[in-house]
């Protein structure tokens, strides 16, 4: 173990509280090995976990999963989190809440809830979520987080069967009366990346539907604010990956695996567990958070790069991903010898056109006979 | 600008000290502006009660020695404004 000192504050706490979740996505960025990590955290693990949390200097605490609700205890995490002085953000589904529990949670302190929708019609949600009550759900618990005052944050993410949609899915997120809207393009971690072929979508449909976004931002200057992610393999620059690792951003999985990235599980380091060590010994002294702090573990072209400052190298997990090895380049940049990769997966999804009938939907099951299959 | 203007914080922000970062900070969903020390400063007296003439006023006296700091307010006044961090009213 090795200290740097130049290890700034995690100023975000993703807690994943679990993964169970009654819905199925295919574009869930959840680890496909998620049934090897059951063993939650208890309530008491999680109340030290926002409390060392804080002291090391988070201020927004995102609480996921999986879907968190599923958690009986969320309320009283919640309250926690606000005597400790963090801004919490609840990231569900929808699935699993109430009328009570939007407001129980609001009393408890919660600061914000994102909601998110698989589209912005009954039959596609049906199709993308593996339910098809859900939809009807979602509308009716957005109205009531509308109505008990928290700010509206409605979360759609893209891919090939609803991008051309956006036109609708913008006017459903209006009539219901969001401040923020998120168009997230999917990305390829997880299941995601099983599902690649089936999610991708094409380049004309990626153009059209950021038209759509920006004719509406100019319609309507004032209006709510439109966040449209773009998806990287379209790009020919990475992402700057959580801002570099290590930097600002600290997740903990539901079985207290701490990652500097949600989707860093399957990557070869030993990530320490919270069930082992208090926060500041793995943000500041762990290996596996320094791993790729700084720039000594870049190879070429990275090294010698003028633009790692901006990017880090992009996503590790990408990286490791496509290529085998987590110290190279994210493939997705055009310096990289690799980038033939993406150009064959997006040339693969773009001949690719089923319809959506070789999805392979997310449960635990699913990830238990993956498991069994690699073992 | 008009200074008779109320500046309310926008409700679903909140402002808080942070002592890690050594200034004040604004959350909101799933985000964070750490402002500078006037930023800060003026951010502070927003209340929802006091027009821009009474901050002006009130800061005005408390750094005497700060040449044109109702230029500087009434700027910040209108950024913030357009950032929805404020509204004015
Ligand atoms: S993306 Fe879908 S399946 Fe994955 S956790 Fe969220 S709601 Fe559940
Ligand atoms: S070579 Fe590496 S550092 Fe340079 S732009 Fe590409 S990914 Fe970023």
């Amino acid at each position: 173990m090795e200290t740097r000192p130049s290890a700034s504050p995690p100023l975000w706490l993703l807690a994943e509280l679990t993964y169970r979740c009654p819905l199925q996505c295919p574009y869930c960025s959840n680890p496909v090995e998620m049934a090897a990590a059951d063993r939650e955290l208890a309530t008491e693990d999680w109340q030290r976990v926002l409390r060392e949390a804080r002291q090391l200097g988070a201020a927004q605490l995102g609480f996921s999963g999986g879907e968190p609700l599923v958690r009986q205890d969320l309320e009283l995490l919640v309250a926690e989190a606000r005597r400790l002085g963090f801004y919490s953000n609840l990231i569900t589904s929808g699935v699993g809440l109430t009328h009570e529990r939007v407001v129980g949670l609001r009393e408890a302190g919660l600061d914000h809830i994102q909601i998110s929708f698989q589209s912005a019609e009954d039959e596609v949600s049906a199709l993308l979520s593996g339910s098809s009550k859900a939809f009807a759900h979602k509308l009716a618990m957005a109205e009531a987080v509308k109505s008990a005052g928290y700010p509206m944050v409605l979360n759609f993410v893209l891919h090939r069967h609803n991008i051309d949609q956006v036109d609708r899915i913008i006017q459903l997120a209006s009539d219901l009366g969001a401040d923020y809207v998120e168009l997230a393009n999917t990305q390829y971690h997880g299941w995601a990346l099983l599902n690649r072929d089936e999610l991708m979508p094409s380049r004309e449909q990626l153009i059209h539907a950021e038209q759509v976004t920006n004719a509406w931002r100019q319609e309507n200057p004032d209006g709510m604010r439109l966040y449209f992610v773009v998806p990287d393999y379209y790009e020919e620059r990475p992402k700057p990956c959580m801002n570099g690792w290590g930097q600002m951003f600290l997740a903990v999985a539901p079985d207290g695996m701490a990652l500097p990235c949600h989707s860093a599980r399957g990557l070869p380091l030993q990530f320490p567990n919270v069930r082992d060590f208090d926060l500041e010994t793995i943000w500041r002294h762990s290996d596996a958070f320094n791993a790729y702090r700084g720039y000594d573990w870049m190879q070429e072209p990275c090294r010698s790069c003028p633009e790692k400052e901006r990017d880090f190298g992009g996503c590790r997990c990408q990286a490791f991903a496509l290529t085998g090895d987590p110290t190279q380049a994210d493939p997705v940049c055009t310096k990289s010898e690799q980038r033939g990769l993406i150009d064959t997966a997006l040339a693969a999804a773009n001949c690719h056109a089923t319809g959506g009938t070789s999805l392979m939907y997310r449960s635990l099951q699913a990830s238990r006979d993956i498991l069994a299959s690699q073992s | 600008m008009n200074r008779d203007l109320i500046p309310s914080l926008n409700k679903h922000f909140r402002m808080q000290w942070e002592e890690a970062q050594g200034c004040y900070v604004l959350l909101y969903p799933e985000g964070m502006v750490k402002l500078n020390e006037s930023a800060g400063l003026i951010l502070a007296c927003v209340d929802g009660q006091q027009t821009v003439a009474d901050i002006i006023s009130d800061l005005a006296a408390r750094f005497p020695d700060v040449e044109g700091i109702a230029i500087d307010i009434e700027e910040f006044m209108a950024t913030a404004s357009a950032q929805r961090w404020i509204e004015l009213a």
